[in-house]
């Protein structure tokens, strides 16, 4: 049981103190990151846990024992370390590299190469994926396959901690991921414990059980990466602009950059009436900008930025097993590029679209409605339908000039569906099946799409400024678009 | 086993080949009786003279300052991570030879020690000159470049060697003994000279031979061998104290030697890869090799006159040093 120990630490190269005053404990098989700017220490810190730089005051306590206690050779059997650069001046082979590390384990004037050294050597050269070329030169490896021949080089001194100075750092993406997943790994299944400086702070984040961040050799924070990667702390000891966000599929922070010129609220264009155009087989909205766009559409569903926008009609007869890639072909068919698309299907005929520009003081919204109500549906009593499909469905899209939150993306889509089953309502749309007020239909989609520049808009609820034109714009859009579509062929 | 056989061979050949030349099997003979105790041998008296009073000697003596010089060679530049480290390019000959030149010059008896005084003070010299040259190498350049220690070491020599130019100056009758011990030589030793190398030859290569795997972890930065567990600051002082002592007592018995230490690690390396446990030993038996045939070109190549064995070396040394300095330089344009 090794764990590491570190109070309060003063000290630095050649009387220049580095460090000040540095207290943290890593307990047996975590995995603790050390962040912090260039010149805040981190390296120094290292250097000190590893034995090689002395310091001036405090103590290091590796397991019960004060670091100073230790042998070099003793404290190689538990810590190995894993360097930013590693240089070497002859042509050693791969083997000939991982088994110096077999170094701390010999005894004795002639220290002969055991059964045992084979063994650890050949299994951590296959962990680390280099047992292929070890008979290669190192001088002819690339600088993520040098090191990996470094990694193994330390994993062969069978440490109980390893400490890496940014191990990252010459890797491609993949390799990265792959080093630290399998790092990750070995901290819950052997129980190593790993002390890392990291470079990327999302890489910390996503690793790390705890973080240790460091600020002109100080301690600022030591917490979860949770506690520690927030937006002020970051921004206060890095002193840059950035957002806090959290990663989408694990729960981890996620830091993103803010690129100066991102947050100049540079021109004044907007997404009008004239950026839409209707075509007999489909609607387009090209907007002059990219939009951030929350949809639940064929295509672009979700969140993401997006500048084309098309609701295509399709026959009552279309059927597409594969209906979101026929989607796709559809759009680079018709010039589109579908990375930046935002695709709906319908069986409405496009004549039947309504939209309309709705203007406030100093915003704008666009509201484009295509409605059917040929299968509507009283949401209340829905689980008396069969699950059969009928052509007929309500898309609503809402572009809004200006700046959104998320709580008003999620608001804009609660407000505009309250104004569609008014909407609904107001025409005595029947429910087929029950023979109740519909609120909709079974296949309807929202689109919620903003500039992301001009006036910032936090909420969106019914009778906020946003929220009150997107009422008033959804209501009558659909209202309209109904009737026309009613006015055509009543039985949709 | 390729070089041991080198290394008979040129032993051989060396005794065998001069102005008179002596059959092999005669040179077998003439050690084997001696060596056994075998009074009787039917051998030329002649040839006895010349094998054991002349030739055997000298083989003997260039073979273990051959041996010295390249695995002290083989040992710097290990520990320096730096392919053009050897006694010479350092200034650790040099050292040793003001070493040699102020005991000449100053007819320095250290009691005790008697006619060691001479290595003693080489190695001495030798010593303090290699701790010299990292110091100020690593003031000029922490991350002690390969270019900067090789500079410094040219800054020392080209210092040590005005040093002895001065005393040569200044001595009389002295003179013609230092300069033509200065040009390095193996010629007219005989036994006493193989008496004051031999157990400084045991004691460096011997201490070195222990360090292989240390110096292995060396070469790849002595930050790094700390974390592989050597305790570097000893095992540093160790290695540079085996290599002058190496150097001190070659210098001492035959002069400046230059670039054996240099070309015959790199020949080595390239021949059996770099592993120090191999290369050490390897680097001795082709060293000593080398010096001994070295020294027959010497004493043949416009016999009668004899040319400085150092002449040889440099002419192949040389020409070897820039091909190593090219390579290396492009190796780290690639980098």
């Amino acid at each position: 049981m090794t764990s590491i120990k570190v109070e309060n630490l003063f000290g630095g190269y050649s009387g220049e103190p580095v460090l000040t005053d540095v207290s943290f404990t890593v307990e047996q098989g975590e995995f603790f990151g050390i962040l912090g700017p260039n010149g805040s220490g981190k390296t120094t810190l290292l250097k000190m846990i590893s034995g090689v730089l002395p310091f001036l005051k405090g103590s290091i306590f590796v397991g019960d024992r004060s670091i100073q206690s230790f042998s070099a050779k003793e404290l190689a059997q538990v810590i190995a370390v894993l360097s930013q650069h590693s240089s070497q001046a002859f042509s050693y082979t791969v083997k000939e590299t991982v088994a110096l590390g077999r170094y701390a384990h010999k005894k004795g004037l002639f220290q002969t190469w055991s059964q045992k050294d084979e063994e650890v050597v050949q299994e951590v050269m296959q962990w680390t994926g280099i047992e292929k070329f070890q008979e290669q030169s190192l001088e002819f490896l690339s600088g993520g396959e040098k090191q990996r021949v470094f990694l193994a080089q330390a994993l062969a001194q069978e440490p109980e901690i390893l400490l890496l100075d940014e191990p990252t750092n010459h890797l491609d993406l993949s390799y990265q991921k792959d080093l630290l997943d399998l790092l990750h790994k070995w901290t819950r299944e052997k129980g190593l414990t790993i002390i890392s400086i990291f470079h990327d702070i999302n890489l910390a984040g996503l690793y790390c059980d705890r973080i240790l961040l460091l600020e002109d050799g100080k301690v600022i924070k030591n917490d979860t990466p949770k506690d520690v990667l927030t937006e002020n702390t970051i921004q206060q000891v890095f002193k840059t602009k950035i957002e806090m966000h959290q990663h989408p599929k694990v729960p981890a922070p996620l830091m993103v950059l803010l690129p100066d010129d991102a947050l100049e609220n540079g021109g004044t264009e907007e997404v009008t009436e004239n950026h839409v155009g209707v075509f007999d087989d489909y609607i387009l909205l090209q907007s002059p900008m990219m939009l951030k766009t929350m949809s639940s559409g064929v295509i672009g569903s979700g969140i993401g930025w997006y500048n084309t926008f098309i609701n295509r009609y399709v026959d009552k007869s279309y059927h597409s097993r594969n209906y979101r890639e026929e989607l796709k072909r559809f759009v680079v068919e018709e010039g589109l590029d579908p990375s930046n698309t935002v695709g709906m299907m319908t069986a409405v005929k496009m004549e039947n679209v309504q939209y309309k520009q709705y203007l406030d003081k100093d915003f704008s919204i666009l509201v484009v409605v295509t409605a059917g109500v040929g299968n509507a549906v009283d949401v209340s009593r829905s689980v008396e339908h069969p699950f059969v499909y009928r052509p007929g469905t309500i898309n609503t899209w809402i572009i809004v000039n200006g700046r959104l939150s998320e709580e008003a993306f999620i608001q804009s889509i609660i407000t505009a569906t309250e104004a569609k089953v008014k909407a609904l309502a107001e025409l005595q749309i029947p429910d087929q099946e029950t023979g109740t007020i519909a609120t909709g239909t079974s296949t309807d989609s929202i689109l919620i799409a903003a500039t992301q520049k001009g006036k910032y808009q936090e909420f969106a609820g019914t009778i906020t400024p946003l929220g009150k034109l997107i009422g008033k714009g959804v209501y009558e859009c659909t209202l309209e678009a109904i009737q026309k579509s009613l006015k055509r062929s009543p039985d949709l | 086993m390729a070089a041991s056989i080198l290394l008979v061979a040129a032993i051989l050949i060396g005794i065998s080949i001069g102005t008179v030349t002596v059959p092999i099997g005669d040179i077998v003979k003439i050690i084997g009786s001696r060596l056994f105790n075998i009074s009787h041998v039917n051998v030329d008296p002649m040839y006895t003279t010349i094998v054991w009073n002349i030739r055997f000697p000298r083989v003997v003596l260039a073979g273990l300052v051959g041996a010295s010089l390249a695995i002290a060679g083989a040992a710097f530049q290990g520990l320096l991570k730096n392919p053009l480290a050897d006694p010479y390019t350092l200034g650790v000959s040099s050292g040793a030879s003001v070493g040699a030149v102020l005991t000449i010059f100053l007819h320095i008896t250290i009691p005790v020690i008697g006619s060691y005084t001479l290595p003693f003070l080489s190695i001495l010299f030798a010593l303090i000159t290699i701790i010299a040259v990292l110091i100020f190498a690593k003031r000029i350049d922490r991350s002690m470049k390969v270019e900067t220690i090789i500079l410094t070491g040219v800054i020392f020599s080209s210092f040590l060697s005005a040093f002895i130019s001065l005393m040569i100056a200044l001595t009389g009758d002295e003179l013609r003994q230092i300069v033509s011990w200065l040009m390095g030589s193996v010629s007219m030793r005989g036994w006493e000279y193989i008496q004051i190398i031999l157990p400084f030859f045991l004691i460096g290569s011997f201490l070195l031979l222990m360090n292989g795997n240390e110096l292995n972890a060396m070469s790849f930065g002595e930050e790094r061998a700390q974390h592989l567990g050597v305790n570097v600051k000893r095992r540093k002082m160790l290695v540079l104290t085996a290599g002058s002592i190496l150097t001190g007592a070659a210098v001492a018995v035959s002069g400046t030697i230059g670039f054996v230490g240099l070309v015959i690690p790199h020949l080595t390396r390239l021949l059996w890869g770099p592993d120090h446990k191999h290369l050490l030993p390897l680097s001795m038996l082709t060293g000593s090799a080398f010096l001994i045939l070295a020294d027959l070109t010497a004493r043949t190549v416009i016999s009668p006159t004899e040319l400085p064995i150092g002449v040889i070396t440099s002419l192949i040394g040389a020409p070897v040093f820039a091909a190593i300095l090219i390579r290396n330089k492009r190796k780290g344009g690639e980098r």
